[in-house]
């Protein structure tokens, strides 16, 4: 993808300069890249037995695939409205650090921000971040926000009126297409010990209290696996020095912002393109933050 | 009914959290547990919604298709196939296997 050499240049000559119209295709193949992958959304919204205008809403409005997929699986599956907006309500949560991170690199107005909250997603947040001043920040920003809305809730449409004139989409393989993209988004956050044992935990917990708890309820109880996880790390931290995780290094201060810098491009990663090689991307976030300070 | 009722609440809890983001002083949310346990959420819901989508059938669990749909889409996650590929290879070998065994 264009987006990886447009990066990787920047990189050589120092981060300084990036013309305007590089920062514009990088913000393009990912907004178009992702926005394409509506067409899923919409299908599988339909194929659970949402109606199409519910389908076209939750693209308007909610805006964060995850969340969307999270909410039509587990209406699908008999969950009560409130327990399923509750699992898609706390996958929306990331969005909120993303959106702490933006404020201080785009420094928009205040009057500004309640329009651009809408696009405060992973593929923005990784794009922006990505760029080397407050000029391709705010454009990167723009043009992956726009371009990804746009095609994201046309997709949507298509995927959905697809959906509706195919009628059985399980024969098709189509409820597949739900888990699978959940799949895509998860592998890349799998780095740590800690990560792993935390979906683990996760599998298990939400797979084994299924038959027993009422609908959607059973991935609420499994998102106690993250801070169950992260209280037995602090413990053998307290119990066995500091080095528990060995990813981390020992400061302290570093590892809010080692996970700031790497949560949104975990999942940017898993959504935008196969060819990122994660090391790279990493050592890049880190150079621009550096710059942005 | 309900269905409208989980959108609307979804839609309003999402944009909220969007904006609180962009809203809140700096700081609030930049302590190191906070930023760890954001982090971790995610890992956590993704792989329950993964494992309950692949095997659960109402309140039972089954194998079927689709485990072999999401054994395909882990292989092309694992040649780092784009993301697109990744869910096509689920859904064409999950509607293969259904045709095979009928």
């Amino acid at each position: 993808m264009t987006e990886q050499t447009g990066l990787a240049e920047t990189q050589h000559d120092g981060g300084g300069t990036k013309s305007d119209g590089a920062v514009v295709r990088d913000a393009l193949g990912v907004g178009v890249a992702v926005g394409l992958s509506g067409f899923a959304f919409g299908v599988t919204s339909v194929g659970s037995g949402l109606s199409l205008p519910q389908t076209c809403a939750l693209s308007l409005l909610v805006f964060t695939g995850a969340s969307q997929f999270a909410l039509v699986g587990a209406l699908a599956a008999g969950g009560n409205p409130f327990t399923a907006a509750a699992g898609a309500f706390f996958l929306g949560v990331r969005n909120a650090f993303y959106g702490l991170r933006l404020s201080q690199v785009l420094a928009l107005p205040r009057a500004v921000r309640p329009f651009a909250a809408q696009w405060v997603i992973d593929e923005t947040t990784a794009v922006a971040l990505a760029q080397p001043t407050r000029r391709a920040t705010r454009i990167g920003f723009t043009v992956t926000g726009l371009s990804l809305y746009v095609l994201w809730n046309l997709t949507t449409l298509l995927g959905a009126l697809g959906a509706e004139a195919i009628g059985d989409t399980d024969a098709w393989g189509l409820d597949a297409a739900g888990p699978a993209v959940f799949l895509a988004l998860l592998a890349p956050m799998l780095k740590t010990a800690g990560e792993r044992a935390v979906a683990g935990i996760a599998v298990v917990l939400g797979l084994g209290l299924l038959p027993v708890l009422p609908a959607g309820v059973p991935v609420l109880v499994a998102a106690t696996a993250a801070p169950v996880v992260l209280w037995a790390q602090g413990r053998r931290r307290r119990a066995g020095g500091p080095r528990v995780d060995r990813r981390r290094g020992g400061g302290r201060p570093e590892v809010g912002q080692d996970e700031a810098a790497r949560g949104p491009q975990g999942e940017a990663q898993g959504v935008d393109v196969g060819g990122h090689g994660p090391q790279g991307e990493d050592g890049r976030r880190g150079d621009r933050q550096g710059n942005h300070r | 009914m309900n269905v409208w009722i989980a959108v609307a609440v979804t839609a309003v809890g999402c944009y909220a959290v969007k904006l609180i983001g962009l809203l809140v002083p700096t700081g609030v949310l930049e302590r190191p547990l906070v930023q760890r346990l954001a982090a971790l959420l995610p890992v956590a819901l993704l792989a329950a919604l993964t494992a309950q989508q692949t095997f659960a059938d109402g309140h039972d669990l089954v194998v079927d298709a689709k485990a072999a749909g999401l054994a395909a889409a882990a292989v092309a996650l694992f040649l780092r196939a784009p993301f697109l590929v990744v869910v096509a290879a689920a859904v064409l070998v999950t509607a293969g296997v259904r045709a095979l065994t009928g």
